[in-house]
């Protein structure tokens, strides 16, 4: 569980984040929503510590994150997998190497146990016989599916998902979005992740927080997000023809 | 007053390189990685640039040197003593700003503005230290091979050039070679190189480590990369002259 509390965040005096309080839990997909500009970039890099935040608590299982000396916060990073926008594979490597690289940098497996666990994380996200590829050889979807596979090599507590879906067409979304809440049930892992997908709303969206302006606008889950009285939050939702149009049928 | 925010910012972020590497496995194998990008793929140009350049010192002090009261093995002694002292210092550290500065820099502002350093930081692996002090430590070790090349291949362009044009003769060239040597203008040739090589990898670092935006930042962090290290070479070329030969 991730707790947040009264959370701001400010860039040369134009606060990004007013006061925000939310908790993610654990076992569950919990997206944060809002248009480009809304701060949901800003809130998930505040809660992994990329950006230091200005007040407030970011709070990890029973651990105080944002003021934590940068040895203890190294130490809870290696609990989190991230999936950055554009999978931030390392380009000179290959996809066994960029899953490999958090096992040879934190544990002491033998070669062989490596291969193993690079294998098995490449088969959990459906990825075969791509171990010696490079991330330029292969496809968006891919990569971002090497991106998740790296992300799990440590077996994490926390996954962090920025734009899963960016550049995606809808059907490779959606396989994107079926994998990373299988992982989350299977594994039982806190994972948050950023998007403006309306698709992976209605289709992993356990927990919903949608941001506006900086603020914390609403909070609920995909059953009750369609029928949610808040205006902005129906700007942002039904801005599409078909969304719309699934409105009137429904 | 920008400056004196870069000049603290590279400070600190020398304070994070310098810091123990996670694994030193890995950091080994990383400086051997670096050593051949950096040190072996560079022997090419070094090569070709110190004989032509060794051939034109030769060439051009002999055709100013034909004063019958100058005696001709002094044309040997001053092609050695300029590759030793300057040359195959400070312009291969010249040359090497412009070419391992720019890829230093363009490699780590692409990790920058795609989110792999940021990869790396959550991954909670200390980014500066694993990307930067593998390169530095890597020219440090490696360019004073790279200036021992260029003073022999330097050199060897002049005799060469003594052979083929007829300027003056070989066995002049060589016995200037002999003449009045200063081993310790060696020593000083190589404090030299190990300075420059500390500079044309970690300004580039810095500049490619704060890049932001898009590849027209890379670009231009790229660019100020090799401006600020070449400056700064011919900075410390007058300092460590004075501080070394004075």
């Amino acid at each position: 569980m991730i707790e947040l509390k009264n959370v701001i965040k400010s860039f040369n005096d134009k606060i990004v984040l007013n006061d925000i309080s939310v908790t993610f839990e654990r076992g569950k997909t919990n997206l944060i929503i809002g248009k480009s500009g809304s701060g949901k970039t800003v809130l998930l890099k505040a809660i992994i510590g990329l950006h230091p935040i200005d007040s407030g608590e970011i709070i990890y299982g029973d651990r105080e994150f944002s003021r934590m000396p940068l040895n203890e916060k190294k130490l809870i990073r290696r609990e989190i997998g991230m999936l950055f926008q554009g999978g931030a594979l390392f380009d000179s490597s290959t996809v066994e190497e960029n899953v490999m690289f958090p096992l040879e940098m934190f544990t002491n497996m033998t070669r062989a146990e490596k291969i193993d666990r690079v294998n098995f994380c490449l088969t959990k996200v459906n990825l075969f016989n791509a171990n010696k590829l490079y991330p330029a050889e292969i496809s968006g979807g891919m990569q971002k599916r090497v991106a998740i596979a790296r992300a799990i090599s440590l077996n994490p507590r926390y996954l962090f998902c920025d734009e899963p879906n960016s550049g995606l067409d809808p059907q490779t979304s959606i396989v994107i979005d079926k994998l990373i809440k299988e992982i989350t049930l299977e594994f039982n892992i806190t994972t948050v992740i950023n998007t403006h997908d309306m698709n992976s709303v209605i289709e992993i969206g356990d927990k919903i927080v949608y941001i506006h302006e900086g603020n914390k606008w609403w909070e609920g889950n995909k059953d009750e997000i369609l029928t949610a009285e808040n205006k902005e939050l129906e700007d942002f939702i039904f801005a599409t023809d078909l969304m719309r149009k699934f409105k009137h049928h429904n | 007053m920008k400056i004196f925010f870069h000049i603290g910012r590279y400070f600190l972020l020398l304070t994070k390189v310098f810091s123990k590497p996670e694994k030193h496995k890995i950091f080994f194998k990383l400086i051997v990685r670096e050593m051949d990008s950096l040190g072996i793929r560079s022997i090419g140009i070094v090569v070709i640039i110190s004989i032509f350049m060794g051939a034109v010192i030769t060439l051009q002090t002999a055709y100013n040197l034909e004063n019958p009261l100058i005696p001709s093995y002094l044309i040997g002694l001053t092609a050695r003593d300029s590759m030793i002292l300057e040359f195959s210092s400070t312009i291969v550290g010249l040359i090497l700003a412009g070419k391992v500065g720019s890829n230093i820099a363009s490699e780590i502002g692409t990790m920058r503005i795609t989110e792999q350093i940021d990869a790396l930081e959550i991954m909670g692996v200390n980014s500066a230290n694993y990307l930067i002090l593998p390169k530095i430590v890597a020219a440090v070790l490696i360019n004073p091979f790279l200036t021992i090349i260029s003073i022999f291949v330097g050199i060897f362009g002049g005799y060469l050039a003594s052979v083929f044009t007829g300027a003056l003769a070989p066995a002049s060239y060589i016995q200037g070679l002999h003449y009045a040597f200063i081993p310790f203008y060696i020593t000083y040739a190589l404090i030299k190189t190990v300075f420059f090589a500390f500079i044309i990898t970690s300004v580039p670092a810095y500049h490619g480590y704060y890049s932001s935006g898009g590849a027209l930042e890379v670009g231009r962090s790229s660019t100020m990369a090799v401006v600020y290290s070449s400056v700064l070479i011919l900075l410390f070329n007058v300092l460590l002259t004075q501080l070394l030969l004075a």
